[in-house]
């Protein structure tokens, strides 16, 4: 039934094993609800399958191969020049593997998560493995209607993730996240469309092919390139949320479940960005560099207003949310200041943010499932009762904030090294956002973890007869450090956190050769400066 | 009769029997000629037959219909035909129009005939009985409390042959090639439609404000229709769409009864398409309607008036489009704008839906005036795939009861979810293919019409559309939210195990937007397929 498109370098099937084993794994645990261990055996069982394929396909990615590799395509709609096409980039295969790697990570968080009642972890577990289903297709569509097909039907179930397994304003944060997406979407259909009918017009019939409508896009006027890069773009900038369209995170990431956040900041989102790489700059290079200024400004403001934010921020789930805004701006101004290291560092950044953030995500949520409240007031001292949690807390937050050594570190030194060439004043602006990491992060580190024991989330206020073992206020509640499984979970995120920040080289060798490609249709081929 | 023929001849000194194509037309004559016997049936046979003859003589003519109508584009030609002296023009668009009416009109008919859902059936026995009088209430709970079965409510028996004379109606109107003709079958199609609008067993006050509104409402769209009918032909000297298309063409007769005459008749076509501002009837309507006639009418009709608009529009009225276009523009914006802001503010499910129905004929609309080939198959697509997700969410909606029918308040529907997970999900799919979201018929629909209408220079309607959608997306995402989010009612409704035939008409719609979705190929080259035939 599949036939490997021309350009195929082989392994097709690892790629059509990427795209249906989390799919499979969905159906399959969705008839689990009654049983929620075995589902959640199955599930895990299913999202280790996938990350071993990953690995494979990974070690079977030859950087100096074709563009696309692991390529397949099968018609679809013949009449619209549709075909279901995947295949995978350097850009594409990060981002593939960070899913790959956080869906077991965050199965395993979870294991011992309290679902609202009437609710099944199948049915939870189930549109966690069809939003990596879908998503991975998103990262591997070659066409670009399955690429419009899949980012929209991405949100179906984070909606529902949202909407039936978040906090107490989730209805509210599941519409909000679905309808800003969504407008966004629609705006990218017109500019798809738009696309396609400049094919249309060129060619004599419409594709959606990705490679053929780079190569006609890319050579329409000014006029029509700008109008398709806006629709794309502003479908982008509400994905990786850049200031102003990024109002529906901090809701989404707040009521959202912990493990559900990890996901959706460490991956969906970036989406976006990977959209700036894959579809605006080769398709629409005239109005990228054109609307350039445009970008920057908005990824600078989101650099200084996410940590401005973040600063200010009561809640420890916003706070995070704020902090992304702030690394989201810091990608986008990698991305668009067109040189081969701000590039690369930007899109090595979209794997370290995964890495680093969803393990920072995952701690909060470990110290939000001891203390039972988001609220930052609410704990105080924690490192003497839980010095390992402190201890992984303590480096996940370095390495959100780029310490040397960290995996961070290497990207957004090389954003910076790469954007201050053709980009001084806004590097230099953005710089700033990295005093405010320090401060942000640091501060929130020692509000939760250092001085006395105190705080409602720790201390029970009427005290317990004969526990009192904080002298100044009531009796301290019974929690505990992390326990094996938990250390289990954040064991990978930790030994990558370190590994890939002194050892960078596997991931910027597969990056690379994907960015040179990106830039070279753009126009600048010198390989940076 | 005679007028008809008078007025469609050009030259009346010598009447010649028109050449009639008979195989051409067997569908309609087979559903107009089942109508008759409908209502022979009505007369003859006892009452407590008449439920399941009309049932099997209904269904029989609809699948008959679509036989012949099967047999007939095996071998119709390429370019069309017209046949009747020129006034009924059977060519690629009509074909597609005919399948698309037969197969909706199975999905109502199913919905119509079930009794187990509301039981006894949706339709009060007796209209004419006042509502609130101890007659009508033995009438709605039963004459005959002891007997369990369904026939001991009694039904109206008669919408079936009513529901086959409106389809003839709807068939004839979407191939009709002269005004007169179209005027005609615009009555046929109206009339019982009127009637049928009053007939719901539940709230009898309601079915009856929308049955009158509806008339008064319609006659007035009639007349109007009428009126452009008569200047156009002061125009050009001719009701056929041909005729005009050419005197708008080259003559030097005066523009002012061109443009009133074709204002007014759009007027009329506008209205049975309900598209805003002429949408008024549409939220009442729809409301008070018994549930399965909702669905026939949002369906149908909706294919049938766009059908007509789609044909006027191409063949009578191209050569004038630089005057009538930037209107249509105007029109198509308002009525997206109206459906989905006003669509935000309802909290009747069956009103939402209209609302919905005024955006959609709006997105129709726009495929309307793109004229060219791509426009015509992508709004007859677009037709096909609205049609069957209507009528499946009108079966839905036709399940969730409460003690007094149906439980139309949006409250009601709070955590329906949890009570039953299979019709929340079902709903929910038929929401989101309303709403356009991809793999479901809905977005194929709107993909294809708004490219049909960029590659024609249409990018700012496009936007507006696309804008339009996003915001009508919210009301979608209301009722999912309420269906999935919220707590349920403690005396919320429940929801009826439906019977074997809302079943299946609720099945019917489901696969085929699905289907429309995932593998549109076949459906998208049919729409494609002939042109509007001329003589």
């Amino acid at each position: 039934m599949l036939e490997p498109a021309s350009s195929s370098s082989g392994g097709a099937a690892l790629l059509v094993a990427l795209l249906l084993i989390p799919l499979v794994g969905a159906i399959v645990v969705a008839f689990l609800r009654d049983n929620d261990r075995l589902a959640k055996q199955v599930a895990l069982g299913f999202s280790i399958v996938e990350f071993v394929v990953m690995v494979i396909s990974w070690i079977s990615y030859d950087p100096s191969g074709a563009r696309m590799q692991q390529a397949f395509s099968v018609d679809w709609i013949p009449t619209l020049g549709v075909h279901l096409s995947f295949g995978i980039d350097g850009i594409a295969l990060v981002m593939i593997a960070a899913l790959a790697l956080l869906v077991p990570v965050i199965i395993g968080a979870g294991w011992t998560d309290k679902l609202p009642a009437d609710r099944s972890a199948g049915a939870f577990l189930s549109l966690i493995l069809l939003q990596q289903a879908i998503t991975v297709g998103a990262f591997a569509a070659t066409d670009v209607f399955v690429f419009y097909v899949l980012f929209e039907v991405m949100l179906i179930p984070m909606y529902f993730l949202i909407g039936q397994y978040g906090g107490a304003r989730r209805q509210y944060a599941a519409v909000k996240f679905f309808l800003y997406s969504f407008l966004g979407g629609m705006i990218m259909l017109a500019s798809a469309i738009g696309a396609y009918v400049q094919a249309a017009d060129t060619l004599g019939e419409g594709t959606f092919d990705w490679a053929t409508l780079v190569q006609v896009v890319s050579n329409a006027p000014l006029e029509n390139q700008i109008w398709i890069f806006l629709g794309f773009f502003l479908a982008f900038a509400v994905k990786a949320p850049l200031v102003p369209l990024h109002t529906w995170l901090p809701d989404a990431a707040a009521e959202a479940p912990i493990t559900v956040s990890v996901i959706l900041i460490g991956v969906l989102d970036k989406v976006g960005t990977f959209g700036f790489l894959r579809y605006l700059l080769p398709m629409t290079p005239d109005a990228s560099k054109t609307l350039a200024p445009l970008v920057l400004i908005m990824g600078v403001a989101g650099v200084i207003y996410g940590a401005l934010l973040a600063t200010g921020q009561r809640d420890m789930k916003r706070l995070l949310a704020y902090v992304s805004i702030a690394h989201f701006g810091f990608i986008a101004l990698g991305i668009f200041a067109f040189s081969a290291q701000s590039e690369t560092g930007a899109v090595s950044y979209m794997l370290n943010h995964s890495i680093s953030t969803g393990m920072l995500i995952l701690v909060v949520g470990m110290v939000i499932a001891r203390g039972g409240s988001s609220l930052i007031a609410d704990y105080g001292g924690l490192a003497k009762i839980t010095p390992a949690l402190a201890g992984v807390f303590l480096v996940a937050g370095l390495a959100s904030l780029s310490l040397p050594g960290t995996n961070s570190f290497i990207s957004e030194f090389l954003v910076l090294v790469g954007s201050y060439g053709n980009e001084p004043v806004y590097t230099i602006i953005a710089t700033v956002g990295m005093i405010f990491a320090a401060l942000y992060i640091l501060w929130l580190y020692q509000r939760i973890f250092h001085g006395p024991v105190r705080g409602n989330a720790l201390v029970d206020v009427t005290g317990g007869p004969g526990t009192a073992i904080a002298p100044e206020v009531g009796a301290r509640k019974a929690i505990l450090d992390l326990s094996g499984r938990e250390k289990l979970v954040l064991a990978p995120l930790l030994v990558l956190v370190l590994g890939i920040g002194f050892y960078p080289k596997p991931v910027l060798d597969v990056i690379t050769p994907t960015v040179d490609a990106t830039l070279s249709s753009v126009g600048i081929s010198d390989g940076g400066n | 009769m005679s007028a008809l023929l008078f007025l469609a001849q050009d030259s009346p000194a010598k009447e010649t029997l028109p050449q009639i194509n008979y195989p051409a037309i067997l569908p309609v004559l087979i559903i107009l000629g089942a109508a008759c016997v409908g209502v022979l049936v009505e007369a003859f046979l006892p009452k407590h037959q008449r439920w399941s003859a009309q049932v099997f003589l209904t269904l029989l003519a609809l699948v008959a219909a679509g036989v012949a109508l099967a047999f007939y584009m095996t071998d119709a030609p390429a370019d069309g035909a017209t046949t009747l002296a020129g006034s009924v023009a059977v060519d690629g668009p009509a074909l597609f129009l005919w399948g698309t009416l037969l197969a909706l009109s199975l999905g109502a008919v199913l919905m119509i005939a079930d009794r187990s859902v509301e039981p006894g059936g949706a339709f009060v026995a007796t209209a004419a009985i006042r509502p609130g009088t101890i007659q009508d209430r033995e009438q709605r709970l039963g004459a005959h409390p002891a007997r369990r079965d369904a026939a001991r409510f009694g039904m109206q028996t008669e919408v079936f042959p009513l529901t086959l004379f409106a389809l003839g109606g709807m068939m004839v109107f979407c191939a009709a090639n002269d005004l007169l003709t179209m005027f005609i079958a615009l009555e046929v199609l109206s009339l019982p439609l009127y009637l049928m609008c009053g007939l719901a067993r539940r709230r009898r006050l309601l079915s009856q404000e929308a049955a009158v509104k509806y008339f008064l409402l319609g006659a007035f769209a009639s007349a109007f229709f009428l009126y452009g009918l008569a200047l156009l032909y002061g125009y050009a000297g001719s009701v056929r769409l041909e005729a005009i298309a050419n005197a708008a063409a080259g003559s030097d007769r005066s523009d002012t009864l061109l443009f009133a005459g074709m204002a007014l008749l759009i007027v009329g076509l506008l209205f049975k398409g309900s598209v805003g501002p002429f949408h008024a009837w549409t939220p009442d309507v729809y409301q008070g309607a018994p549930t399965p006639i909702t669905a026939f009418m949002a369906a149908c009709t909706k294919v049938a008036a766009f059908g007509g608009i789609l044909r006027v529009l191409s063949v009578g009225l191209e050569s004038t489009q630089w005057e009538w276009r930037g209107v249509m523009w105007g029109v198509a914006i308002v009525s997206m704008i109206i459906g989905a802001v006003l669509g935000l503010t309802q909290t009747d499910i069956k009103r939402m839906i209209a609302y919905s129905s005024i955006a959609h004929a709006g997105f129709l609309l726009i495929g309307a005036i793109v004229l060219s080939p791509a426009g015509v198959s992508s709004t007859l697509f677009y037709l096909l795939a609205y049609g069957f997700t209507t009528i499946a969410a009108f079966g839905v909606i036709s399940l969730v009861r409460d003690a007094d029918g149906e439980a139309t308040h949006l409250s009601q529907w709070a955590g329906l979810a949890k009570r039953s997970p299979l019709v929340a999900a079902v709903f929910t799919f038929l929401l989101l293919a309303l709403a356009g979201i991809p793999l479901t018929s809905g977005f194929i629909g709107k993909f294809v019409v708004f490219s049909a209408a960029l590659s024609s220079g249409m990018a700012p309607l496009v936007v507006i559309a696309l804008v339009a959608s996003a915001i009508a997306a919210f009301f979608y995402l209301r009722v999912i939210v309420l269906m999935y989010f919220s707590e349920p009612a403690p005396d919320g409704p429940s929801v009826t195990v439906p019977g074997a035939f809302t079943t299946a008409a609720i099945t019917l719609g489901v696969v085929i937007t699905l289907l429309l979705g995932i593998v549109p190929a076949f459906a998208l080259d049919w729409a494609g397929t002939g042109t509007f035939a001329v003589r």
